[in-house]
């Protein structure tokens, strides 16, 4: 494929076709795919979550700054949802990301959820392959934590930041979204604000919690919690230090290889069970789906016997 | 998931009037679109360079600091260099009429000015970028 070709060699417009040509979905989707696949696995993936508010942004505009002060390369893919009314979508995180503007060694996408949550976990991870493939050592992916998918996607990372914020109430709500089981380093943005010291506190006792739990093994990785003012960069140096150190850790213990290997796992059984019922509700037909609706809804059958009957009419 | 359109929405130039570049931001959104914002103070090589990166279909630009005649043909001329030839400019705000024409001449698809209807914006900009 010549966009493959083109991306590999460098050509960022070709890069960003590619993007949009998986984020459609397409047949072509999946050649390019196939032929970029053999040329990923190289980048250090870092999801980037936490509530609506907190400097997700910020943060990952400041990361990027230090990151190319190293010089490495960073791709960012930022995800924001789309309304769930019109199909439209309002991607505002460029807004924060300006000091990154006419850096040749920096990519940016931004990404609607475009409605099925399910599908938006393989969108994210498709496109990271393609930043992956195209040779950025370091793919941020920031996404807004608010529930199951966005949980999905951390899975994707190597590493998840969980950017927190004093003032929210947050603690709790953290705790309800799933979000600190996932988190690998706990950031506390806006630490000048009142009430930053409760807010690290409040995640402390959460996290030696699940340390406890887990056993006084030495070899686990316990998500460091630091402070940041991301809008005049303090503490960020620090995290990157952080993420660097957890690369290091699953590269050193092993769950480098496991977490890649649960990925991929997780992966083919979702791709799986999309194409199944792809499938299924091609043969079915839209007329008899809707057919059913119907009949349920009148509570003339319910749902289990109807999926058995679709089942047994479709084999 | 089917191609969604996809338009980035940006104010070139310095002045910091953004209420206008959000409202329609907005109407787009409402009718469908994939809005990218970047928000005040964009040069043109910032607006090109976010164009290429997210693949739009379209740019909008909203200036009301009268530099229109300036900023508009470099972004036109950047797009083009960029090889983005496809993407369609529309302009929002204070435009003369001696002006309209001469944006018109230069490859604008769309100018709107004070007071235009968003419902019409967002319809007139649909049907530009779904002609293709």
């Amino acid at each position: 494929m010549e966009l493959v070709e083109k991306a590999l060699a460098g050509n960022r417009y070709a890069l960003a076709r590619l993007i949009s040509l998986i984020e459609d979905n397409g047949t072509e989707a999946r050649a390019a795919l196939a032929a970029l696949y053999p040329h990923t696995g190289q980048a250090h993936v870092v999801g980037v979550t936490g509530a609506p508010g907190t400097g997700k942004s910020t943060l990952v505009n400041e990361l990027t700054k230090v990151l190319r002060a190293q010089g490495t390369t960073v791709g960012i893919v930022a995800v924001d949802p789309s309304s769930p009314f019109s199909g439209g979508a309002l991607l505002g995180d460029r807004v924060r990301m300006r000091d990154l503007a006419g850096d040749q060694g920096v990519f940016i996408r931004s990404m609607a959820t475009r409605g099925s949550l399910g599908g938006l976990a393989r969108a994210t991870s498709d496109v990271v392959k393609v930043l992956d493939a195209a040779g950025f050592s370091v793919v941020l992916v920031e996404t807004v934590g608010a529930g199951q998918a966005e949980v999905d996607i951390a899975r994707t990372a190597h590493t998840t930041v969980v950017v927190e914020a004093p003032g929210l109430g947050d603690e709790v709500q953290a705790l309800k979204a799933g979000l600190l089981e996932i988190a690998d380093v706990l950031v506390v943005n806006k630490a000048d604000r009142p009430g930053a010291a409760q807010t690290a506190r409040a995640l402390e006792m959460v996290i030696n919690r699940n340390a406890v739990r887990g056993g006084a093994d030495d070899n686990v990785w316990r998500p460091p919690i630091l402070k940041t003012i991301a809008l005049d960069g303090s503490g960020v140096p620090e995290v990157l230090e952080v993420i660097v150190a957890h690369r290091e850790y699953l590269r050193a213990s092993g769950s480098w290889a496991e977490r890649e290997r649960a990925r991929v796992e997780t992966e083919l059984r979702n791709v799986l069970q999309q194409e199944l019922l792809d499938r299924l509700l091609a043969r079915v037909g839209e007329e008899q789906v809707q057919a059913w609706v119907e009949r349920i809804t009148a509570r003339e059958v319910d749902v289990y016997t109807a999926v058995r009957a679709v089942l047994d009419a479709a084999k | 998931m089917s191609k969604r359109l996809r338009i980035l929405i940006a104010k070139p130039g310095l002045d910091g009037h953004d209420r206008g570049a959000k409202v329609v931001a907005r109407a787009l959104r409402d009718a469908g679109m994939e809005v990218i914002y970047t928000g005040l103070r964009q040069t043109p090589e910032m607006i090109v360079e976010a164009a290429l990166q997210e693949d739009v279909d379209g740019v909008g630009l909203s200036i009301l600091s009268g530099a229109h005649m300036t900023l508009v043909p470099r972004v036109i001329e950047g797009l083009r260099q960029a090889g983005l030839d496809r993407v369609k400019v529309f302009v929002g705000g204070i435009i003369p009429d001696e002006d309209v024409l001469a944006l018109r001449a230069l490859g604008v698809a769309g100018i709107f000015g004070p007071g235009a209807n968003t419902h019409e914006i967002a319809d007139f900009i649909h049907q530009q970028l779904t002609e293709g």
